[in-house]
C-alpha cells in the first residue's frame, strides 16, 4: 500500500516539473507585460501598461502588425482559392496518377522544403522580380502550405457524399449554382478551417519574410520583434514582452475557433 | 415514338463493363420498374436516364429529343435518390423549393405549391426542420415532394424505400404507388426487391450483368420468366429448379432416382436438348402434399422434411429430394410436420417448366389456368 502511494507521489512531482517546465514560458508570456520592471524571471512587480504604450509609440512595431495582416490574409485567400478548388478536383475526378501528384505535392512541400530549400527560393524570388515585395513572401508561403490543405480538404470533401451535388444538377441546377448553394455551404467548415490553418501559419512564419524582405517598412512583427534592442545593444524585454502578448493574440483566437470547430461532425440528409 | 428511348447503350467502368448494348423504350405515363440483383447495372441505368453517367455509346432520347450528351439539369427530370440526398444545411421547405427556386418562381408562388405539395403528403408541420431532425420516413417523403415539386417529363427513383424498415416499407409503397397513379408521370422506378416492382410496375425489366433478362407485364414476368435467372429471381420464395433428365419416350423426368409423369404434349411440341438435360421449374404454391387419402393418383416425388417455416397464413416447407432441396409452400393453417419425415409431393402438372441446362432458357409454352395433377 505505502509502496503504491510512493510511486503515485513520485509520479505526481515528475509530472509537475515536466509541467511547469513547459508552462512557465507562457506565464512569463503573459505576466512580464504588465511588469514595471520586466526581466527573464517571472516577477510581476507593480502592475503597469507603460510597455503596452512604448509599443504603440515605435511607429515600426504598429505599421509591422498590417505587414503581417497583408501577409497572412493574402496567404490566406490564396491557399483557400487554390487548395478548394484543387481539392474537390482530386475528390471528384480520379484520373490517372492522382493520388500520386498528391503524394508528391505532400512530400516535397513538407519534407523537402523548408529550410532546405531557401536557397532556390531566393533565387527563384530575385528571379521573378519578387524579391523585398509583399508578393514573393505570399507566394512562397502559400506554396508551401497549399499541398498540405489540398490533402486535408480532399479527405472532407471525400466525407460529402456525391448525392448532394447530384440532387442539386437533377433539380435544375447548373454546375456553378450547385457549387454556390450547395457544395460550398457543406463544405465551409472545411474551408474555415483551412483559413484558419493558413492565417496562422503565416502570420508565425518568420524565416521567409526574414530572408526575402530587406526593407525594414516591409517586415512583418515576426521579424520585427527579432530587432527590439536598446541602445546599447541589449534585448529590450519590456518592449519584447508586450509585443509578444499581442502578436500571440491573433494565434491564440485562430486555434480558439480551430478548436471549435473541428469538434463537428457531419450530420446529413442522408440516411446511413 | 416512344417517350423514352435507349438505343444500344453500353457503360463500361474501367474494365467492367455495367451496360451491355442495351435497347429500351418507354411509353408516355407507363410506370416501369427495373428490376435485378445487386451490380446488374440497374442503377448505372437510370443514373444514364438522369444524366449523370454519360454512356460510351448508343442514343438516349426523352421525349423525342436526344440527351445523350446533356447535362442533368436540362433534361427536365426529376429523381429520388436511395440516401434521399436532402440538403442539410437548408429546411425541409427550403429542400423542397429548392428546383423553383432555380427556375426563379416567385416567392408566393413557391410558398403556394410547396404548401399544397406537403399537405399531400403530410409533411406540413415538418416544413421548418432540417433533414436531420426528421424520421427516415419522412425524409422519404420530402425527397418524394422535392422531385414531385416538377413537372418532370421522368420520375426517376432509387430504390426509395430500401432505407426504411420493413413495416415502413409497405405503408410507404401503397402510398407511392397510389400518388404516382394520381400524378400519372412517366416513372422508372429501380429496385432489387421483386416484392416492389410486382406491387408497383406497369411493366418489369428484369436486368442482370448489363444485359435485360426480360421485359413484361408483372404477370407474365410471373407466370412466363423467360430463362432460369428471372424464375430463380422472381417470387418469394422464387421457383424451385430442379436438375433433371427428359425421356422423351416414356414422357417422364428424372430428378435424382425418382422419375416424375410430365404432360406429353410439351414434349410433342417442343425440341429437346440431345441429352434431355434441363432444369425443371416449378413454384412452390403449385407444389401439393400428397395424403393417401387423396383421390388421385398422379405421380407423385418422395422427400424428407428438412425444415418447416410457419408465417401465419402460409407456411414454406424445405424438402430434401436426393442430392436436391425444393420449397413448397402450404397454404392455410399451420402445418405440423417435423425435420426427417417423410412426404409425398404432388407437382400442378401444368405448372412445370422446363428450361435448357446449357443456356437458361424455357423451353416450353406456359397454358394460363390449368390446375391438373
Amino acid at each position: 500500500m505505502n509502496k503504491i502511494r510512493f510511486s503515485g507521489a513520485v509520479n505526481y512531482i515528475f509530472l509537475s516539473v515536466i509541467v511547469s517546465f513547459f508552462i512557465a514560458p507562457v506565464i512569463w508570456l503573459f505576466v512580464t507585460p504588465f511588469s514595471s520592471s520586466p526581466s527573464l524571471s517571472i516577477s510581476l512587480g507593480t502592475p503597469t501598461l507603460s510597455n503596452f504604450s512604448s509599443v504603440f509609440k515605435d511607429p515600426a512595431a504598429v505599421y509591422s502588425f498590417g505587414n503581417s495582416i497583408i501577409i497572412a490574409v493574402g496567404v490566406t485567400l490564396l491557399t483557400v482559392i487554390c487548395a478548394s478548388l484543387a481539392a474537390y478536383i482530386f475528390s471528384r475526378y480520379h484520373f490517372k496518377g492522382s493520388n500520386f501528384l498528391i503524394f508528391i505535392l505532400i512530400l516535397f512541400s513538407n519534407i523537402v522544403s523548408g529550410t532546405a530549400a531557401m536557397v532556390p527560393l531566393y533565387m527563384l524570388n530575385i528571379s521573378l522580380g519578387l524579391i523585398n515585395s509583399y508578393l514573393g513572401v505570399i507566394f512562397t508561403i502559400a506554396g508551401g502550405g497549399i499541398p498540405t490543405s489540398i490533402f486535408i480538404l480532399k479527405s472532407f470533401f471525400d466525407s460529402i457524399p456525391k448525392s448532394y451535388e447530384e440532387a442539386a444538377l437533377v433539380d435544375g441546377s447548373s454546375y456553378s449554382q450547385m457549387l454556390l448553394h450547395i457544395f460550398l455551404p457543406l463544405s465551409k467548415k472545411g474551408i474555415i478551417v483551412i483559413a484558419t490553418l493558413s492565417f496562422i501559419s503565416a502570420w508565425g512564419n518568420f524565416l521567409i519574410p526574414f530572408i526575402l524582405l530587406s526593407s525594414q517598412s516591409t517586415y512583418p512583427a515576426s521579424v520585427t520583434i527579432y530587432n527590439f534592442y536598446t541602445e546599447m545593444g541589449l534585448p529590450n524585454i519590456g518592449l519584447i514582452s508586450a509585443y509578444a502578448l499581442l502578436y500571440t493574440l491573433p494565434v491564440v483566437i485562430g486555434y480558439l475557433v480551430v478548436n471549435k470547430v473541428f469538434g463537428f461532425s457531419f450530420y446529413g440528409g442522408i440516411k446511413g | 415514338m416512344a417517350w423514352i428511348e435507349l438505343e444500344n447503350i453500353t457503360k463500361t467502368f474501367g474494365k467492367v463493363s455495367a451496360i451491355r448494348d442495351l435497347s429500351l423504350q418507354i411509353e408516355k405515363g407507363e410506370f416501369v420498374a427495373i428490376l435485378g440483383p445487386s451490380g446488374c447495372g440497374k442503377t448505372t441505368l437510370l443514373r444514364l436516364i438522369a444524366g449523370l453517367e454519360v454512356a460510351d455509346k448508343g442514343k438516349i432520347r426523352i421525349s423525342e429529343e436526344d440527351v445523350t450528351f446533356a447535362p442533368p439539369n436540362v433534361r427536365k427530370i426529376a429523381m429520388v435518390f436511395q440516401n434521399y440526398a436532402l440538403y442539410p444545411h437548408m429546411t425541409v421547405f427550403k429542400n423542397i423549393s429548392y428546383p423553383l427556386f432555380i427556375k426563379k418562381v416567385p416567392d408566393d408562388e413557391i410558398k403556394k405549391r410547396v404548401n399544397a405539395i406537403a399537405d399531400s403528403l403530410k409533411i406540413s408541420l415538418l416544413l421548418d426542420r432540417y433533414p436531420q431532425q426528421i424520421s427516415g420516413g419522412q425524409q422519404q417523403r420530402v425527397a418524394v415532394a422535392r422531385a414531385m415539386i416538377q413537372t418532370p417529363n421522368v420520375f426517376l427513383l432509387d430504390e426509395p424505400l430500401s432505407n426504411l424498415d420493413a413495416m415502413m416499407r409497405i405503408e410507404a409503397r401503397s402510398f407511392l404507388k397510389y400518388l404516382l397513379d394520381k400524378i400519372g408521370t412517366t416513372t422508372i422506378y429501380v429496385t432489387h426487391d421483386q416484392s416492389e416492382a410486382m406491387a408497383l410496375a406497369d411493366r418489369i425489366v428484369v436486368m442482370q450483368n448489363g444485359i435485360i433478362q426480360q421485359i413484361d407485364s408483372p404477370k407474365d414476368i410471373y407466370d412466363k420468366p423467360s430463362n432460369t435467372f428471372v424464375a430463380s429471381f422472381v417470387g418469394n420464395p422464387p421457383m424451385n429448379l430442379l436438375e433433371a433428365n427428359i425421356n422423351i419416350n416414356s414422357a417422364q423426368a428424372e430428378i435424382g432416382s425418382q422419375y416424375l409423369d410430365i404432360k406429353e404434349s410439351i414434349l410433342n411440341l417442343h425440341k429437346f436438348p440431345q441429352n434431355g438435360r434441363v432444369y425443371l421449374g416449378i413454384r412452390p404454391e403449385h407444389i401439393s402434399i400428397y395424403h393417401e387419402s387423396d383421390t388421385n393418383n398422379g405421380s407423385t416425388l418422395e422427400g424428407e422434411v428438412f425444415v418447416s417455416e410457419p408465417l401465419g397464413f402460409e407456411t414454406i416447407i424445405t424438402v430434401i429430394l436426393g442430392e436436391q432441396q425444393i420449397k413448397v409452400i402450404k397454404f392455410g393453417g399451420l402445418n405440423n410436420l417435423k425435420p426427417g419425415e417423410k412426404i409425398k409431393l404432388q407437382f400442378k402438372k401444368n405448372k412445370i417448366y422446363l428450361f435448357d441446362h446449357e443456356t437458361g432458357y424455357r423451353i416450353n409454352e406456359i397454358q394460363e389456368e390449368d390446375n391438373e395433377y
